[in-house]
């Protein structure tokens, strides 16, 4: 179907969507499953409406870095695979894929969600590093939410291996029953302004027409780690200030989701 | 010592079990779900659409892309770096020669059907999951086919011929050899073969005549998936 802007502006006008959804509401259905790669540590599957990702958390023993030698680390990576748009090609990760990783890294690590002085093993020597990777199956907009609601899900459900302290050699094969130190759980939500109504988890068509968008990252309490606007138009302190309320109010709904999902 | 009882408690000639599901991808024209075992592989198709840069293409055919990647934490050990390596280069050219045998691109001058396989985690016999994976995204996407290709790994183990290894049985700690081979299913023809390892000739023949008989078992499986989507209501 082709659709231009003009058609996704005036039913925002009415407040109304191509697919009968209201502004604020979520595509469904929202199903998030762990352990769907038992080679990774955690790993995770979201599906958004259409929008599928797979995130997956590797560990692995590495040197501390010098400014925070009692310190493990993260790595957040994100590849828009070719496999899931027909948009995408085969490469290096292009400027999209990197601002994708950016904000949901900047979303986990500013929250310090990960007690990083409880993955030091030996002060200045040797930590444990943790990478999730974010890997796109079907991108049908949204990726931000459905990647952060993975990651999150994929560090939740992370399990360390079995290594030895002597020898410093991980088996991978085995794992341990011992999760990460989570302290806090940051879920991003992006808000789009088309024109002067507010829009969330916009499909693939609707992401082409928005004039601003707002990523905000936030844990249980509203605080929120990670801000990211994108967009050509530029935004009024009361139009932030309405992003922000919606975008609490709809990471609350979203922690409602995957907490209903670990529960199963 | 020989290799009497396997690792996983299978039959000689018995695959791990396997699972397709077609089209779980809808963005792309077709797209399949392959698992056997531990071994899970994604296929999407996209096109016949326009090839660029424009040299490449041809005007009397479409041409066949294949590109197969492990994701970065599909690996049996430490995270995968992403990137084009050499492994994965020759994987993607093994699976199109496989693969083109049984296309008809004629109808599609100047443009190319592009393949991608990604696999989130994996447990030995990957290319062959690929291939299997492929074929059905292929036919998914309705482009004109010969025959369903259909691939699994063969090969011995301290002196057993055993169909679909594992992991565990590729690291045997004895002489292995691991043969990945993928067959035509109608005329029976070998489209992909690759060993390494040691092997007697003797036991390759037998090896590759299990082959024949395992790729029946995966064929089944491929259109039992493809005739689920395509069921017709009556």
């Amino acid at each position: 179907m082709i659709v231009n802007k003009e058609t996704i502006f005036n039913l925002a006008l009415q407040n109304k969507r191509l697919d009968q959804r209201n502004l604020e509401e979520y595509r469904r259905p929202i199903v998030i499953e762990t352990n769907i790669s038992k080679t990774a540590e955690g790993s995770a599957r979201v599906q958004i409406g259409k929008t599928v990702i797979l995130a997956g958390v590797k560990l692995s023993i590495e040197k501390t870095y010098n400014d925070t030698p009692d310190e493990g680390g993260i790595m957040v990576n994100a590849e828009l695979t070719p496999l899931s748009s027909p948009e995408y090609e085969p490469g290096p990760p292009g400027m999209y894929a990197i601002e994708l990783a950016r904000v949901i890294d900047r979303g986990i690590r500013e929250a310090k969600t990960i007690n990083l002085k409880k993955l030091c093993l030996e002060p200045g020597e040797k930590a444990w590093f943790v990478s999730i990777d974010l890997i796109t199956v079907n991108d049908d907009g949204n990726l931000f939410d459905a990647a952060g609601l993975a990651a999150l899900a994929a560090l939740k459900s992370a399990r360390f291996p079995v290594h030895d302290p002597a020898t410093g050699v991980i088996d991978y094969k085995n794992k341990t029953d011992q999760p990460l130190p989570l302290v806090k759980e940051p879920l991003p939500v992006t808000v789009y302004k088309i024109r002067d109504s507010l829009m969330i988890d916009p499909t693939k068509e609707e992401e082409k027409a928005y004039e601003a968008r707002l990523t905000a990252a936030m844990d249980e309490k509203g605080i929120i780690s990670a801000l990211q606007k994108g967009g050509e138009a530029p935004l009024s302190l009361e139009f932030v200030s309405k992003m922000l309320d919606l975008a609490a109010e709809k990471s609350k709904f979203l922690r409602e989701q995957l907490e209903q999902a670990l529960k199963r | 010592m020989a290799y009497t009882q396997r690792i996983d408690g299978r039959k000689v000639d018995e695959l791990r079990p396997m699972e397709a599901k077609v089209g779980m991808i809808p963005n792309a024209d077709g797209s399949a779900y392959f698992k056997i075992g531990n071994t899970i592989a994604y296929a999407a198709v996209y096109g016949p659409r326009e090839l660029y840069p424009r040299f490449l293409q041809n005007p009397k055919t479409g041409i066949l892309r294949c590109h197969y990647n492990m994701m970065p934490f599909s690996g049996s050990g430490e995270r995968i770096r992403p990137g084009n390596k050499r492994r994965a280069q020759e994987i993607s050219m093994v699976m199109n020669n496989a693969l083109s045998l049984v296309l008809d691109l004629t109808a599609f001058p100047n443009s190319v059907v592009d393949v991608f396989v990604e696999l989130p985690q994996t447990d030995a016999g990957t290319r062959c999951a690929a291939i299997s994976a492929a074929s059905i995204a292929l036919a998914d996407a309705g482009i004109p086919m010969k025959d369903m290709v259909s691939s699994v790994a063969v090969g011995q183990v301290d002196g057993t011929v055993v169909a679909d290894l594992s992991y565990g049985e590729e690291s045997y700690p004895a002489i292995v050899s691991d043969i990945p081979v993928a067959i035509l299913n109608n005329t029976k023809e070998i489209c992909l073969l690759q060993m390494d390892g040691e092997i007697s000739k003797e036991s390759l023949i037998k090896a590759l005549e299990l082959a024949q008989t395992a790729t029946a078992q995966i064929y089944d499986l491929q259109i039992k998936a493809l005739k689920e989507k395509y069921r017709v209501e009556k």
